[in-house]
């Protein structure tokens, strides 16, 4: 079992070396010369009828999820030469070593009395024969798809060593024609993979630059239901909305108001308001409603992002001429450049992880997405380069970046939810109705 | 040939009434008729003084500002001279300008740049004696294009700041 554990992290240090050395170079993700480790997940057993249908649905979605990630690659069924009947009983291992399945993952799925599902799952490794974790998880039948996110989330987290990130959802701004040709943009969630999408806002306002509470299931947005752009809350379990500065002091509160991004412990945002038509960045405590200036440059200062710890700050001006990023004290005060390259620089958003921040860099007509070291050393990395890159959003555990992304059509631009890994591989759509953008991660949910 | 002596002869003739001193005889001045009855006046042409339409024809919405810039161009300040005059002409009118950006920005980052090109307009209607109640500014960004293919034509034409009469104009 340790062998397999130490293989994928071998995979995952092998991955971010590769990364590196073609630093400043373009990944070609269509490359993928490395191997996802081969899994089997044959459907759960069950009763025939609900469960054994569930069963099959759980897997479905266990399987999926981990291929997403890019770093398993789940066996066909129909190579399966072993029909799981009891999970109690150990696997035949050899069939399963046979076809190459490196881990095994057996589950089961039972109707119990008062409707609902007991689910077990058990991950083998099947070279050693041993069991590597095991989990039994209870639900109404309808949260069947959040049960196997859980189980896949299990599965990362066991053989990778870091969270998992499938038990998640998306919050993106869902855009649809109009009617006189100015498109509806509203708020739209879904689960991490594109089940379950429902709208959030009402075609009555454009509503744009969602960000997640990283503790409670809170968003900001930016609205224009009062005509212009203005900084709301909203409690995604009772639909309850307002502005963020109804209540505070007006200082921000004539002119417009933008992303405001929350402090990893949640009770403080970091929002760039617009005063007399310059933005500065304020802090804004959600308890005290006090609103503090921390930028105080004839630039515009926007698009702020805590660090992790809550010490720092990114944000990105225009005080050096073209925009580029730069790192302040979370309490504001000198600011540090730490992206010095041509083009321009926007949508800085640190990683969970506390070293890296992901940005948008346009030059010379091109997008791309990147990562830089918070503290301005070393090289920039491109993950991604195109016709269009915006609003990156990290994965709870820090591994992959959600954009949007833009492709150039003869009659506009189609944007997109696209996600690509750290190591710029693993490029891939997310499956939206429709144009979609400004992807927002939840945290993982409780 | 006979033709062209009468002829010759009419005109002396004319000639010599012409240069008569004698008053021509006096006629009875011709009785006086019926003004025609009054007829719709005819649809003048070009809009109406201060209305909407005349502001757009005469003095022009919309200033252009060149790629990632909110400074205004020569042009652009000829534009809102006569917006100026237009404005200061019929004061009881209110407007509100709103920035747009081209697609090829990212968003918050354009929702900024779009207000710094209303504010740029603005300041120079300030300037020109507008009075600063008077003008509300918004910043669509790029969410609002005027033009929506991916051109540099159109991007360039994206790139503004438009002046609407939101209060005071005649209809």
């Amino acid at each position: 079992m340790r062998l397999l554990r130490l293989s994928l992290s071998a995979l995952l240090a092998c991955l971010a070396f590769v990364s590196a050395a073609q630093a400043q170079l373009v990944v070609d993700v269509t490359e993928g010369h490395l191997e996802p480790l081969p899994i089997a997940v044959p459907d759960f057993v069950g009763e025939p009828g609900l469960a054994s249908e569930r069963g099959a649905d759980i897997a479905r979605v266990v399987a999926a999820d981990l291929a997403s990630s890019g770093l398993f690659a789940p066996i066909d069924d129909e190579a399966f030469i072993e029909r799981i009947e009891d999970i109690n009983l150990r696997p035949r291992f050899g069939d399963w070593r046979v076809i190459n399945a490196d881990a095994l993952v057996v589950g089961s799925v039972e109707v119990m009395d008062d409707g609902r599902l007991l689910v077990a799952f058990r991950l083998w490794d099947t070279a050693s024969e041993q069991q590597l974790t095991g989990l039994r998880l209870t639900s109404v039948p309808e949260n069947w798809r959040r049960v196997a996110h859980k189980l896949a989330d299990a599965v990362y987290e066991r053989l990778t060593g870091e969270k998992g990130y499938f038990d998640t959802r998306i919050v993106y701004v869902a855009e649809s024609p109009g009617d006189n040709g100015i498109p509806v943009r509203r708020l739209a969630i879904m689960d991490q993979d594109g089940a379950n999408p429902s709208f959030l806002t009402s075609r009555n306002y454009m509503a744009l630059l969602p960000n997640y509470s990283p503790v409670s299931q809170e968003i900001t947005y930016v609205s224009f239901r009062d005509g212009h752009a203005t900084s709301f809350l909203y409690d995604l379990e009772s639909g309850r909305q307002e502005a963020l500065f109804d209540s505070g002091p007006s200082l921000a509160s004539e002119g417009q108001s933008l992303s405001a991004r929350y402090h990893p412990q949640g009770h403080v945002l970091a929002v760039s308001a617009e005063r007399q038509g310059n933005h500065d960045i304020f802090r804004f405590d959600l308890r005290t409603r006090q609103l503090r200036q921390l930028t105080n440059s004839p630039a515009n200062d926007v698009e702020p992002s805590y660090s992790p710890d809550g010490e720092r700050l990114v944000f990105s001006s225009t005080r050096g001429g073209s925009s580029q990023l730069y790192v302040m004290s979370a309490d504001g005060g000198e600011a540090q450049r730490i992206t010095f390259g041509e083009g321009r620089y926007t949508t800085p958003v640190w990683s969970p992880r506390g070293d890296l921040i992901a940005f948008t860099k346009q030059h010379q007509g091109m997008f791309s997405l990147g990562v830089v070291r918070a503290d301005g050393s070393g090289d920039e990395r491109i993950l991604y380069e195109g016709f269009f890159v915006d609003t990156p959003a990290w994965s709870p555990n820090g591994r992959v970046i959600l954009f949007t992304r833009g492709e150039r059509r003869s009659d506009g631009t189609r944007y997109e939810i696209w996600s690509v890994d750290l190591a710029g591989f693993n490029l891939r759509r997310l499956p939206t109705q429709g144009q979609a953008s400004d992807p927002a991660w939840s945290p993982l949910i409780e | 040939m006979k033709y062209v002596s009468v002829l010759s002869a009419a005109v002396l003739g004319l000639s010599l009434a012409a240069c008569a001193s004698k008053p021509a005889p006096v006629e009875p001045t011709p009785a006086p008729v019926e003004r025609p009855a009054p007829q719709p006046r005819p649809e003048p042409q070009g809009p109406v003084a201060g209305s909407v339409q005349d502001f757009e024809v005469n003095a022009g919405d919309r200033v252009f500002y060149g790629y990632d810039r909110y400074d205004l161009t020569g042009e652009a300040r000829e534009t809102l001279r006569r917006q100026a005059s237009w404005l200061n002409a019929y004061p009881q009118t209110r407007i509100l300008i709103a920035g747009n950006c081209d697609e090829r920005g990212t968003r918050e980052y354009n929702l900024a740049l779009g207000n710094r090109r209303a504010q740029s307009a603005r300041d120079f209607l300030i300037s020109q004696g507008v009075d600063p109640s008077r003008i509300s500014v918004v910043s669509y960004g790029k969410e609002r294009p005027t033009c929506t293919e991916n051109s540099e034509r159109c991007h360039a034409v994206n790139r503004n700041a438009i002046t609407v009469i939101t209060d005071g104009a005649a209809s």
